[in-house]
C-alpha cells in the first residue's frame, strides 16, 4: 500500500520536472547564464512554499499519513564538505544539465545516452564513499 | 486542457514540487533524490568493502520507488502528454549554443549532441557524460545532497548547511557555464 503511495508521488514529480522543463539541459545552461526567469521561479516558488509546509509542519502537532508525530531532522553541518561538494555538484550539474533526480525522469522519456550519466553518478558516489576518510570535511 | 499539452510555467511546476515534498513529509519520508545513487551502491553491496555504504539499504527502498515513479512519470510526461516538447529560450542563449555547435537549441527538449544516438559513438561526448555524471554523483554526496535535498528541503528547514551547498552549486555551476563549457564541448 505505502509503496503504491511512494510510487504515484514518484510520478508526480516525474511529470512535473519534464514538464515543467526542470529536467531539460537547455533550461539548466540558460539558468547559469541569467538569461530567464524560469528556473529561479520554480525552484523560488517551491521554496517558498517549502519553507511555509516545513515551518508549518515544525510548529504545529500536525501527523502523518500513518498518524504518527512529522520529525524534519536537520542536516549534518560541516562548512568544508557542503561547499567544497557543492562546487563538484555544480561543475557537474552545468556541464550535463542533470542533477540526481532528472537523471531517472530523462531515461523515462527516452533519452538513453543519460544512462553513461546513471552509471558515473554511481561511481561518484561510490568513489566519495572509498575515500571521504580522506576529504576535507 | 490543451494546456497540460504545452510546457507548463513555472508557477505550475514549483507549485507541484512543494506538493511533492509535502506529500513525502506527511509519508514520513523526505525529499531527496541523490540518496538514491548511495543506495544503489548499498545495493549492489559496496558495503562489504567500505563502511559508508554498510547499512540497511532495505529502509531506503521506498526512495527507489519514488526514482521509479520518476521514471515511469518522464515516460508518461514525453510521450503522452506533449504535443511537441520544444524548450523556448532567450535569443541571446539561442545563438550563443548555435556557435557553440548546439544547433537544436530553441527547436529541441535536449540536444542531440549530447543526448541523441550518436552520443553512443562519439568518444568526445561519452567522455563529457561520464565527466557530469562523475562530478554529480561525488559532489552531491560529498555536500550531502543535490538539488532536492539542499536547495528545496534544506533550505525550507532554513538549514546553514544547505545554504552553502547551494552557494557551492552555484560557484561551480557558474565556473562550468561561463569559462569551462565551451572547452569542452
Amino acid at each position: 500500500m505505502k509503496t503504491i503511495l511512494y510510487f504515484f508521488i514518484g510520478i508526480l514529480f516525474g511529470i512535473t520536472l519534464f514538464k515543467s522543463e526542470a529536467a531539460s539541459w537547455f533550461r539548466i545552461y540558460e539558468m547559469f547564464q541569467f538569461k530567464s526567469f524560469h528556473m529561479y521561479g520554480i525552484i523560488g516558488s517551491a521554496l517558498c512554499l517549502g519553507i511555509i509546509i516545513t515551518q508549518s509542519i515544525k510548529r504545529t502537532m500536525i501527523k502523518s499519513f500513518f498518524g504518527q508525530p512529522l520529525v524534519i531532522k536537520d542536516k549534518e553541518k560541516s562548512v568544508k564538505s557542503n561547499l567544497y561538494g557543492g562546487v563538484f555538484f555544480g561543475l557537474g550539474w552545468a556541464l550535463v544539465g542533470a542533477c540526481p533526480g532528472p537523471i531517472f525522469v530523462l531515461l523515462g522519456a527516452g533519452y538513453f545516452p543519460i544512462l553513461v550519466l546513471l552509471f558515473f553518478a554511481t561511481l561518484g558516489t561510490y568513489v566519495y564513499g572509498k575515500i571521504k576518510d580522506r576529504l576535507p570535511h | 486542457m490543451n494546456w497540460i499539452f504545452e510546457p507548463w510555467p513555472w508557477y505550475i511546476g514549483g507549485p507541484l514540487i512543494a506538493l511533492v515534498m509535502l506529500l513525502l513529509l506527511l509519508s514520513e519520508k523526505k525529499f531527496g533524490m541523490s540518496s538514491n545513487l548511495r543506495t544503489i551502491c548499498a545495493a549492489l553491496g559496496a558495503g562489504k568493502s567500505t563502511p559508508f555504504f554498510d547499512y540497511n539499504w532495505k529502509d531506503q527502498q521506498w526512495n527507489l520507488v519514488v526514482i521509479t515513479g520518476a521514471l515511469v512519470g518522464g515516460f508518461i510526461a514525453a510521450n503522452y502528454m506533449s504535443n511537441q516538447a520544444i524548450v523556448t529560450l532567450h535569443p541571446d542563449v539561442v545563438s550563443q549554443l548555435h556557435g557553440m555547435g548546439i544547433q537544436d537549441a530553441g527547436k529541441a527538449y535536449m540536444p542531440e549532441k549530447l543526448f541523441g544516438d550518436t552520443s553512443w559513438t562519439d568518444g568526445k561526448v561519452l567522455s563529457i557524460l561520464a565527466l557530469g555524471g562523475f562530478l554529480v554523483g561525488f559532489g552531491a554526496r560529498y555536500a550531502g545532497g543535490c538539488t532536492s535535498g539542499h536547495a528545496i528541503s534544506g533550505l525550507s528547514n532554513l538549514q546553514l548547511p544547505s545554504a552553502i551547498a547551494v552557494v557551492g552549486f552555484f560557484v561551480g555551476g557558474i565556473i562550468m557555464n561561463h569559462f569551462l563549457i565551451q572547452f569542452l564541448l
